[in-house]
């Protein structure tokens, strides 16, 4: 098995080879502003010293945080026609009805709401009104709208209705993209809808960027298959992540994680990522990261995302540093390190002046920090590292030692010894631990839904089988599936036993 | 003062403090939020109307949403719904309302006759029946006092609409009406038992929107300013912290239509050494102290985020939350006999004899 992970940084662009298991080689060329001439120059790279000729390369997984700036930064967004099926519910609250104005105005098409939707337990809401989807669709096709999101209560239950809704959709909007939010998750119809919408906004520049991806990888002469990684650590192969960009939002955190994972031998362990200007703390649980059960917004919308659960401090290599009081934090030079640092002639105090001025870091100029005592240098290394210990405490799911994985640029600011920790593993490679953890992914299938009038071992075995199901409809080898989350909840108030089930199960990518 | 408008940064606050009031339970305020935020912009407008200025045979409608959080997370609420089950109400029994009151202040429902008054052009009463939430129609105010359980309107949003017209008991209208709600599909929009002016200024609890709005308006406050929320909330209520600590376990079970279980602190600051564990039926119902029982229902028992002051939920918490438990004292209703008899520890099911964190 040989394979290139890359993932493209807001400043870096980092490409790894794998081969039988092993990191051959680790680049890191700058971002681009086109994202294709990074990638361009990071294979090339990475090939200049002749390890990828003449061998057959078996996927190359891409992590991008592109789709996610698109819609913090509001631009390349598509205009997005919102069809939602649950009349006369929720009448009162339609689609973008809780976004932040500006963009709202940018993504908001036109909102159709017509009858139709399910109840918690199956049965039908309200029969779908085709008609008057098919009228919404003739309104969608005068105003030229192409990019369309359709939500219905209870879809994750019964997608049924989503389903015929966007056959007739496409039936007079043949070229339309279509989202069916029951394609994006969990119980929360706002939240879910949100994810939809937001999908949908993302079409066009998610056609062009995997288009641009495709096009790097052609013209490197590399012939093998794009996979895009997925914010819960696995890929999904480019025609179905084009289809579903909002999957990929998260997925550099994710990635460093799983790298971490890898590149230490630990499925179960607390991450460390430290960067420039902050350090995300989550946990892996069978070699993936945890999942947010909770909202999480992006770029102020309100969502239900699979999303690595993660505590961002403001502490990494870039973190500046006052003395008298002792203080680490949250403010940091960023990408400005090389020319702000002291040790590289610059005035700012930071983290990286202090590990340099102890022999920690070999870097810039020693003689500039030679000032700063080993007292004064110790009780920053004590701040950063007391800063780092409450965000790891706050993100273990249970008391007792657990071993830490430290990965990223700023990892040196975490001391070998943590309460609370067993162990602190720094491992080679951890600075590219993103693109390895890219190179590396799998494909999963979830299941999340209410089973009524079931026994527990029942209803998750049900669940079990619709995740393997879904995992090999989006590319997994059946053989290899297993199940790496399993989680129930009994329901308040529902009468019946009613249990709502989660079940994840992932497996390597199916040879083509 | 007999009139005061409500504006919308009151809501906001309401959401904020209702869900503080709703010790663990009583659902999110969320979306009722945003459906104010909507008819605000609409340009309707609520007041807030002091139950002191009630007649005695004036008619007040009480209200509440019934039914499974999570399916009001996909139904999500229509501000229209809770507003026909009044009007259904007023169809049925002939009497015209004043004003609108919250069956419960604590969670969503303290949003509920905010809904309903901005369709209905009346005045909201700043008074409840529980002055927070509880699991069961029996552990209200009114149901202390004996008073008539019936009837009941029962509204669901395709037009199904109820009326429960006479039961003997208020345990008997709790199973009617949620066999209505079940058929449904687990939620309706619910107008209890009509109250007279005499009737809300003997047994309603009385404050408890301008409480609930207090409370949520100090926690923005001091979360804008970077304070400390908690002492802000302690500077609005003659609360007492019980304890600060970090969530060690959560164990949850569904018994019988409620979420059963518990939570075990480690403790933190001053508290450090010593072990917090809370029981819960849907809200907070008994804090123990290393084994002792230290503040129990009808008390209030709020679990706060000590970072944001916000509440946290007996559905939502989890281990490693950084929590500060408070006490805030109990509508006074539950304290004799008879309340206590409806809502002390021992209809919970817990062998202890009710003393207050208060007393």
């Amino acid at each position: 098995m040989r394979r290139i992970g890359i993932d493209v940084g807001g400043t870096n662009t980092d490409a790894v080879l794998i081969e039988e298991g092993k990191v051959v080689r680790a680049v890191k060329a700058p971002t681009s502003e086109d994202v294709t001439t990074g990638i361009l120059d990071s294979l090339k790279s990475l090939g200049s010293t002749g390890v990828l000729s003449g061998k057959r390369i078996d996927g190359v997984m891409i992590g991008t945080t592109h789709f996610i700036n698109a819609v913090v930064q509001r631009r390349h967004l598509s205009k997005v026609a919102a069809l939602r099926l649950g009349m006369p519910a929720s009448a009162s609250l339609p689609p973008f009805c809780d976004w932040p104005e500006d963009l709202a105005e940018l993504v908001r098409g036109g909102v159709w709401m017509v009858e139709g939707g399910h109840e918690y337990d199956g049965r039908p809401f309200m029969p779908l009104d085709e008609a008057a989807v098919i009228r919404a669709a003739g309104e969608m096709k005068a105003k030229g709208l192409k990019s369309v999101a359709i939500s219905s209560i209870f879809s994750p239950l019964d997608p049924s209705h989503e389903r015929r809704a966007a056959e007739l959709v496409a039936a007079v909007l043949p070229d339309a993209v279509i989202t069916c939010s029951s394609d994006l998750g969990r119980i929360g119809l706002l939240e879910r809808e949100n994810a939809g919408l937001l999908n949908a906004a993302l079409a066009d520049l998610s056609r062009d960027t995997i288009a641009a991806f495709e096009k790097a990888i052609a013209d490197s002469g590399i012939n093998a298959p794009l996979f895009i990684t997925q914010n819960d650590g696995t890929v999904a192969e480019a025609h179905q992540a084009r289809r579903l960009p909002v999957y990929s939002f998260a997925s550099g955190a994710t990635n460093s994680m799983r790298g971490a994972a890898y590149l230490s031998g630990l499925s179960d362990a607390m991450v460390v990522d430290v960067g420039g200007t902050t350090t995300d703390v989550g946990q892996l649980k069978h070699g993936f990261p945890r999942e947010a059960n909770s909202v999480v917004k992006v770029g102020g919308v309100r969502t239900l995302f699979r999303m690595p659960d993660l505590l961002s401090i403001g502490l990494g290599g870039g973190s500046h540093v006052s003395l008298d009081p002792i203080k680490v934090g949250p403010v940091s030079v960023g990408y400005r390190l090389l020319r702000d640092g002291i040790a590289f002639g610059g005035k700012q105090l930071t983290t990286t002046d202090i590990a340099v001025a102890s022999g920690v870091l070999t870097l810039g100029d020693k003689g500039k920090v030679a000032h700063l005592d080993t007292a004064a240098c110790q009780k920053v290394f004590a701040e950063a590292a007391r800063l780092a210990e409450e965000a790891i405490d706050r993100m273990k799911t249970e008391a007792g030692d657990v071993p830490l994985i430290a990965v990223g640029g700023g990892a040196f600011l975490i001391p070998d010894k943590l309460p609370g920790v067993s162990q602190v593993i720094h491992v080679e490679h951890g600075d590219c631990a993103n693109a390895v953890g890219a190179a590396i992914a799998q494909v999963s299938g979830e299941c999340d839904q209410i089973f009524k009038d079931m026994a527990r071992t029942d209803a998750i075995a049900s669940a079990q089988g619709i995740a393997n199901d879904r995992a090999v409809a989006a590319g997994a080898d059946r053989k290899t599936l297993s199940t790496i989350e399993s989680e129930d909840m009994p329901l308040a108030y529902l009468p019946g036993n009613s249990v709502r089930v989660r079940v994840r199960v992932v497996g390597d990518v199916a040879a083509s | 003062m007999p009139l005061r408008d409500i504006t919308l940064d009151d809501i906001e606050s309401l959401a904020v403090g209702a869900w503080v009031l709703g010790t663990g339970g009583g659902g999110s305020p969320y979306l009722g939020l945003l459906n104010m935020r909507a008819l605000y912009k609409e340009g309707l407008r609520v007041q807030l109307m002091s139950s002191d200025e009630l007649a005695d045979d004036d008619w007040i409608a009480a209200v509440s949403n019934m039914g499974a959080p999570l399916v009001g997370q996909e139904r999500l609420t229509d501000s229209r719904t809770i507003a026909r089950a009044v009007a259904l109400m007023e169809e049925h029994t002939g009497a015209k309302f004043r004003g609108i009151m919250s069956l419960e202040i604590g969670g969503g429902n303290s949003i509920q006759p905010l809904m309903a008054a901005a369709h209905l052009k009346r005045p909201v009463i700043d008074s409840d029946m529980m002055g927070r939430a509880y699991p069961e129609a029996q552990m209200t105010s009114v149901a202390v006092g004996d008073l008539k359980p019936c009837p009941l309107t029962s509204v669901d949003v395709r037009g199904l609409e109820s009326v429960v017209d006479s039961v003997p008991t208020w345990k008997w209208m709790e199973r009617v009406s949620r066999k209505i709600c079940v058929e449904y599909g687990s939620i309706a929009s619910t107008c209890k038992a009509p109250r007279t002016g005499a009737e809300v200024k003997k047994w309603g609890i009385h404050g408890t929107t301008t409480k609930a709005i207090a409370i949520g308006h100090a926690v923005r406050e001091a979360q804008r300013r970077h304070e400390d929320p908690i002492a802000a909330i302690l500077g609005v209520e003659p609360g007492k912290v019980l304890y600060r600590g970090k969530v060690a376990d959560v164990e949850r079970r569904a018994t019988e239509g409620f979420l059963r279980g518990r939570t075990r602190l480690d403790g933190m600051d001053d508290h450090k050494g010593a072990t917090l564990e809370i029981n819960f039926q849907n809200e907070w119902i008994v804090a123990w102290l290393d084994g002792k029982p230290i503040a129990m229902s009808p008390d209030l028992i709020c679990v706060l985020d000590s970072v944001s002051g916000e509440a946290v939920g007996t559905e939502t918490i989890r281990y490693g939350q950084r929590v500060t438990v408070i006490a805030l004292p109990p509508p006074k209703v539950f304290l004799s006999e008879k309340g206590l008899a409806h809502v002390g520890p021992r209809a919970f099911g817990y062998d202890i004899d009710f003393k207050s964190v208060f007393a």
